[in-house]
């Protein structure tokens, strides 16, 4: 029904019921359980699920309103943007009941347990094991998940585990809501090579799932995981605009903030992973380097190629907007983005010179450009290594035959994996 | 500005694509590669009377179509695509548009038309046996004689200078230096007092020429002495266009290397089924589409006289340069042996990369421009 409603209509409708509705003087919790009630937290989910059944367009409206009332929206995070969508798609109702509402109102945070020690590009190599256990109820999990944003403080994790090893292996896996809080589940946080320690390796001994927490199908998971890998490039984009968060006076304010920046705190170096491009002229200047003819032509080298990824994103954006066939300029962003975050850290080190050996409080720029040095590495790896993304362009963009694989079609127990 | 071509671009392509395809296969770029002149005269009747291409980008009121300079990128880009052999790029990318750029309305009106036409040839000359494509390079000399000039001195790596009928020669007034004193001036191609040589190039599909004036008489065009902003919003203009025309011959190269990567066999299987084939292709499909962004914005700067042009234009000539080089290089590669043949048309596209890298200045020349028109 939402789909026939105009714009108009749809403003206006929201606008009155944010004027009765929203002040900024009541808890977050009871803010957003109106969130849940009306729909208008979540527009685009459907009406029996608190949504409202709109369209994405329309759905704009409504976040148009909401922020010219200043009113607080649903949680950032992984509940919001990866689990939920994945449950509406692929899970029971029961599980819809029980899940989302608790995601909406911010109760309930979640966590991705994906990937493993020894399972990173071939996700689906994955060897944690969830087994019945005798009576039938529920599954019992043993393994180590790995790079979970997160997971020492949230409430349920997005399990991907082999519940049947006599099958290949994208047809074995099962994914499950995994309750965190439980003694065979311990998250300890990974420190990483720039000092910041924004991922957990979680244990799972013995850990237990009831049987109708699986989402989708058993045996499915692969599918299911398919989503939410699909939603992932969405959510870090709906982190930032969450952390661009209000600055007004009130209670629900407050907790909105205090909740931001405990999702934020793992990313405050992810500007710098990116290579601070945008550090460059002025600091050049700052130096005194930019007179050097070498520093020149590095520095011309990489704005170059900075603006050129910008106009191939913006022609890439034009064809969709005109509904043209995506060209292949759509597919290459993040491989670019790796290219420029590395030839800012080369960029940066030549106008920084010595100072590059320094970190910390005596390091160039209070340690951001130290900083950059050692974030810039993560780029080429998370969220698909470039080598996996040149396969994907290779072959999906330009038609080159896939490299003969060995592992896809025999029982997964066969295929050889990394010693445990 | 636009960032998606409109249905009237797409169909010049695909008019222009298709013509270029029958006309200008490679056995006829190969044919005409050994000839002095290095053009077809039928083939550039017909592109000049039955597609207009001369005039694409030259207004109405001279005699062109009146579109603009994304269009004049599209027409270059096939040709670029195609290896067309023709004065096509002499005449609108370098002197079509000195003129337009310096020319005064009388001037404008007696040289424009019969370029847009595709009856005149035309180029412009600009670097000498220096090799420097800025203003402050030129050293011939024009003296003023009576109401005219006489010019004296050299200017070498002329495209298609020996077969243009009309020159367009930047020169400057005795004893002036830099930007100052500059002027541009136009002659016959067969003026007395001008020797023209044919130099043998390394590209044998664009022909190069030697010039040498002894006293050639020309007329002036535009205000003499303060041509310098002309010319340099000139050579921005060709670089721009160059970096079309590369894109072309760089996207051709791709769509070939990806093809036989598909079709060579070794070892068992395609040779496009290991990972170092297609990582490499993939690479070079990232270099094509940042030289295609760059190349296609700098056309639309030009179109919109837009202050951006300069800097944009040196990134686009630059980028294109080092792309089209590195496609052209990991082409041959890719073929193996067979890419270092004579018979293989890839050293073709390879010449014709290694001779657009340097002319009009090369990548680490406009690296260095682009840092200055960015006042770092």
């Amino acid at each position: 029904m939402g789909d026939r409603m105009d714009a108009e209509s749809v403003r206006r409708e929201v606008r009155a019921w944010l004027e009765t509705n929203w002040n900024p003087d009541q808890s977050l919790v009871e803010w957003r359980n109106k969130l849940a009630d009306s729909g208008w937290g979540c527009p685009t989910w459907p009406v029996e699920w608190l949504g409202r059944g709109l369209s994405v367009s329309l759905a704009d409206v409504v976040a148009e309103e909401f922020e010219r009332a200043g009113a607080v929206g649903t949680p950032g995070g992984g509940g919001m943007t990866l689990a939920a969508p994945t449950i509406l798609e692929h899970g029971s109702d029961d599980l819809k009941r029980r899940l989302l509402r608790p995601i909406v109102t911010g109760e309930d945070t979640w966590c991705q347990l994906f990937s493993e020690p020894g399972s990173g590009s071939d996700l689906a190599g994955l060897t944690t094991r969830a087994e019945l256990s005798p009576d039938g109820d529920e599954y019992i999990v043993n393994g180590q998940k790995l790079w979970s944003t997160s997971a020492h403080h949230a409430r349920y994790g997005m399990l991907l585990a082999r519940t049947n090893w006599d099958v290949p292996k994208h047809r074995g896996i099962t994914y499950f809501a995994l309750e965190m809080h439980q003694p065979g589940v311990v998250a300890k946080p990974l420190k990483q090579m720039n000092g910041h320690a924004s991922f957990n390796e979680v244990f799972l001994n013995d850990a237990r799932v009831p049987v109708a927490n699986a989402i989708g199908e058993v045996g499915n998971g692969w599918t299911v995981a398919l989503a939410t890998l699909a939603h992932e490039r969405r959510s870090f984009d709906a982190l930032r605009a969450a952390a661009r968060s209000t600055r007004g006076q009130g209670r629900a304010y407050d907790e909105q903030r205090a909740e931001v920046a405990e999702i934020m705190a793992p990313y405050t170096w992810y500007p710098q992973r990116a290579g601070r491009a945008d550090l460059i002229v002025e600091r050049a200047k700052a130096t005194g380097r930019s007179r050097d003819p070498v520093v020149r032509q590095e520095i011309a080298k990489l704005l170059s190629l900075a603006r050129a990824t910008e106009w191939t994103a913006r022609r890439a954006k034009a064809a969709r907007v005109l509904g043209r066939p995506p060209g292949p300029e759509g597919s290459l962003g993040k491989l670019y983005a790796s290219d420029i975050a590395r030839a800012c850290s080369r960029v940066h080190t030549l106008i920084s010179g010595s100072d590059s050996l320094l970190s910390g409080a005596d390091g160039p720029l209070d340690g951001i450009i130290a900083e950059i040095l050692v974030s810039v590495p993560a780029v080429s790896i998370a969220g698909g290594t470039d080598e996996i993304q040149r396969n994907i362009v290779s072959e999906r963009v330009l038609g080159l035959p896939k490299d003969p694989q060995t592992d896809a079609e025999r029982a997964f127990r066969d295929v050889p994996r990394n010693k445990r | 500005m636009r960032w998606s071509p409109t249905e009237e671009q797409d169909e010049l392509r695909r008019v222009v694509r298709r013509f270029l395809e029958e006309k200008s296969p490679a056995t006829e770029v190969r044919r005409l590669m050994e000839t002095p002149e290095g053009y077809e005269p039928g083939v550039w009747k017909q592109l000049s009377q039955e597609l207009g291409l001369p005039g694409v980008h030259i207004p109405e009121s001279y005699g062109g179509q009146g579109l603009g300079f994304v269009e004049l990128g599209i027409v270059l880009e096939e040709m670029g695509r195609a290896l067309l052999c023709a004065p096509y790029f002499a005449s609108l990318a370098l002197a079509a548009n000195a003129i337009l750029n310096a020319g005064s309305e009388d001037e404008r009106r007696a040289l424009l038309p019969g370029i847009a036409a595709g009856e005149t040839l035309a180029t412009l000359a600009i670097a000498e046996p220096n090799g420097r494509w800025d203003a402050g390079g030129v050293a011939l000399e024009a003296r003023r004689d009576g109401s005219g000039w006489r010019l004296h001195g050299e200017k070498s790596f002329v495209v298609d200078g020996v077969t243009a009928d009309l020159i367009v020669v930047a020169a400057r007034v005795p004893g002036s230096t830099g930007r100052d004193g500059l002027g541009l001036y136009h002659l016959r191609g067969d003026a007395s007092g001008l020797a023209r040589r044919p130099l043998v190039a390394l590209d044998p599909t664009r022909k190069l020429a030697r010039l040498t004036f002894t006293g050639a008489r020309a007329e002036s065009l535009g205000e003499v002495g303060a041509a310098a902003p002309a010319l340099e919003k000139t050579l921005d203009q060709a670089a721009a266009l160059l970096a079309n025309e590369m894109v072309g011959g760089a996207q051709k190269l791709l769509e070939m290397t990806v093809e036989y990567a598909k079709t060579r066999v070794q070892f068992g299987r395609p040779i496009g089924s290991f990972q170092a084939i297609k990582h490499k292709c993939a690479d070079m499909l990232m270099a094509l589409e940042l030289a295609r962004s760059s190349a296609y914005y700098a056309v639309a700067c030009a179109d919109e006289a837009h202050d951006e042009l300069p800097a944009v234009a040196s990134l686009a000539k630059a980028q294109g340069s080092d792309a089209y080089l590195e496609i052209a290089a990991e082409s041959i590669q890719i073929h193996g042996g067979l890419g270092f043949t004579w018979e293989q048309d890839v050293h073709l596209y390879f010449k014709r990369a290694k001779a657009s890298e340097v002319l009009l200045g090369d990548p680490t020349y406009h690296r260095e421009l682009l840092a200055q028109r960015l006042e770092i």
